[in-house]
């Protein structure tokens, strides 16, 4: 077994374990911090893939960013004493079936498919390449999306400065 | 230009060569990933320990005291005597917290400086992973900390901890921003991310130099920006220890406190290591566009040391900030990065792209 392989097991275990434990916890904060482990483990994966970039924004954006977010909600607005209820049989045995028929339908299609065993040669695209395809318009460009995040982003912005700017006392 | 800087990748290239020699390459990796992770981790604690026993004495010189004297030659024994004692103290387990959770966030906040410091250069060939996106990479990393601090103050059930963690999460949050900012101000002046590639493209000069009025007002703002995002003082509003005792680790006792205490010491050297690296020249020796001969001289210091004196000169001005400025209150805290720094961050931005443009930069 070559290191590769070992390092994708363990991985892809950690990912897995932590992915349920992340919907079983009956606590909200472990949860977060479950779904923190999943993430870096997948820009584990990233890494491994030597696509260091997307590791990287994985981890700033989603670990760094968004668990940060997720936990001081948590922070702000729950108890450490409080615990979810259990849930009922029902509900167990039918999210089960759910989840069951995804993945089935998902590894039937993953089996199905027959991925080809080509070697393509790992291009490991540096940030000038990156940056410079973010603001093209030519072939491989990205900047009408580019430009559309940016709206969107700014329209967001001002939405929360609006909502949380204070009304001049009269 | 043939530069006399002695290359330290000759040992390790030929250490690869004879491990790759005698084992398989599993083998050859796995060995290599043990032995740099044992150094880094001897690294970690040998720099942490002295860099409370330099607080201290710096602390003592800005108080005209003498600091710790009474431990071997100068007290230089104390921090390893204060080491001892921290280990062999109760671990107090808290009735009411989240145990798995209070557990793990010292680890976490360990965990986040510890891989930051794989991918700092040291010295010429002595750098760890040389990743292409090197700078992104440690800001990533060191990221993940603040997920630690927040857990601390919240799994210890304690409305000290909780507001002290709040405090530190709505402090590095928004502070990081300006950090990442003025690292973008060099990162256009240098045409790259990776840090090897940035400390061969001061080997004309320094980048705080070179890039003249934006890169020194990036590093001013990096200074700040870095001391606050260490929660060091005057930004040590989450373990203000005259309103929340001591803040999200009020309840950790013993060598977890330890953690804290290190990765907390750890993320300031990262953060000078940074700073040395980025803006001024890392392990490259204080060179001169044009002096030929001047250049040479400078080369016979070995690049470690002027890595480890500039670094030491960034520490020293953060530990000087601590121990002359007074704590601010939250509010000044957040004014000053979103009123203050961020705007002059993003201007500086476009200053600095300017003048890369108009190629006004030595």
């Amino acid at each position: 077994m070559s290191i590769h392989e070992l390092m994708f097991y363990v991985f892809s275990g950690m990912i897995l374990l932590f992915s349920v434990l992340t919907v079983t916890s009956r606590r909200i904060l472990r949860a977060a911090v479950y779904l923190l482990f999943v993430l870096v483990s997948t820009a584990g994966i990233y890494f491994m893939l030597n696509y260091q970039f997307l590791a990287a924004v994985q981890l700033t954006l989603y670990a760094g960013g968004i668990v940060v977010l997720i936990i001081f909600s948590i922070l702000l607005t729950s108890h450490i004493s409080q615990k979810f209820e259990p849930i009922g049989i029902k509900k167990m045995v039918f999210s089960a079936l759910a989840v069951a028929a995804g993945a089935v339908l998902t590894i039937m299609t993953v089996v199905g498919y027959g991925f080809d065993s080509t070697v393509i040669t790992s291009e490991n695209p540096d940030m000038e390449t990156i940056g410079l395809s973010l603001l093209s318009y030519g072939k491989n460009g990205y900047v009408l999306p580019f430009e559309v995040i940016s709206i969107l982003l700014l329209a967001a912005m001002v939405a929360s400065i609006v909502i949380a700017k204070k009304e001049k006392s009269q | 230009m043939k530069s006399n800087i002695f290359d330290l990748s000759v040992y390790t290239s030929s250490f690869d060569h004879l491990l790759m020699e005698n084992f398989s390459p599993f083998w050859a990796v796995a060995i290599e990933m043990v032995l740099i992770g044992v150094a880094i981790l001897a690294f970690y604690a040998v720099v942490g320990l002295y860099l409370v026993y330099a607080e201290r004495k710096v602390c003592a010189f800005m108080q005209c005291r003498v600091g710790p004297n009474r431990v071997g030659p100068y007290g230089f024994f104390q921090t390893i005597a204060d080491l001892i004692k921290l280990l062999m103290k109760e671990l107090i387990p808290i009735k009411n917290a989240d145990k798995l959770l209070f557990n793990i966030a010292p680890f976490i906040v360990i965990i986040a400086s510890f891989m930051a410091i794989a991918a700092i250069p040291f010295a010429k060939g002595l750098h760890a992973i040389d990743f292409n996106i090197g700078i992104f990479y440690i800001m990533a990393v060191s990221s993940m900390g603040v997920v630690g601090i927040l857990i601390a103050g919240w799994a210890s059930n304690n409305k000290y901890s909780m507001i002290g963690a709040m405090r530190s999460g709505a402090q590095i949050v928004s502070y990081e921003l300006s950090v990442g900012l003025s690292l973008v101000t060099i990162v256009i002046l240098a045409g790259s991310l990776q840090l090897s590639t940035i400390v061969e493209a001061q080997s004309n000069g320094w980048f705080i130099f070179t890039g003249h009025i934006p890169a020194v007002i990036a590093f001013v703002v990096f200074l700040v920006a870095a001391t606050a995002e260490t929660n060091r003082g005057p930004f040590d509003l989450a373990e203000a220890e005259s309103e929340l005792t001591a803040g999200f680790h009020t309840e950790y006792s013993g060598i977890k406190f330890a953690f804290f205490f290190l990765a907390e010491y750890m993320n300031m050297f990262i953060v000078a290591s940074i700073a040395a690296t980025i803006f001024l020249g890392g392990w490259m020796p204080l060179h001169i566009g044009g002096w030929e001969g001047f250049n040479n001289i400078m080369d016979y210091i070995p690049s470690a040391l002027w890595y480890i004196g500039k670094t030491a000169f960034v520490i020293f001005i953060m530990m000087w900030f601590k121990w002359t400025f007074p704590r601010l209150r939250i509010d000044q805290l957040l004014t000053l990065e979103w009123k203050y720094l961020l705007p002059i961050n993003l201007v500086n931005i476009m200053i600095m792209a300017f003048v890369v443009l108009m190629g006004w930069h030595f």
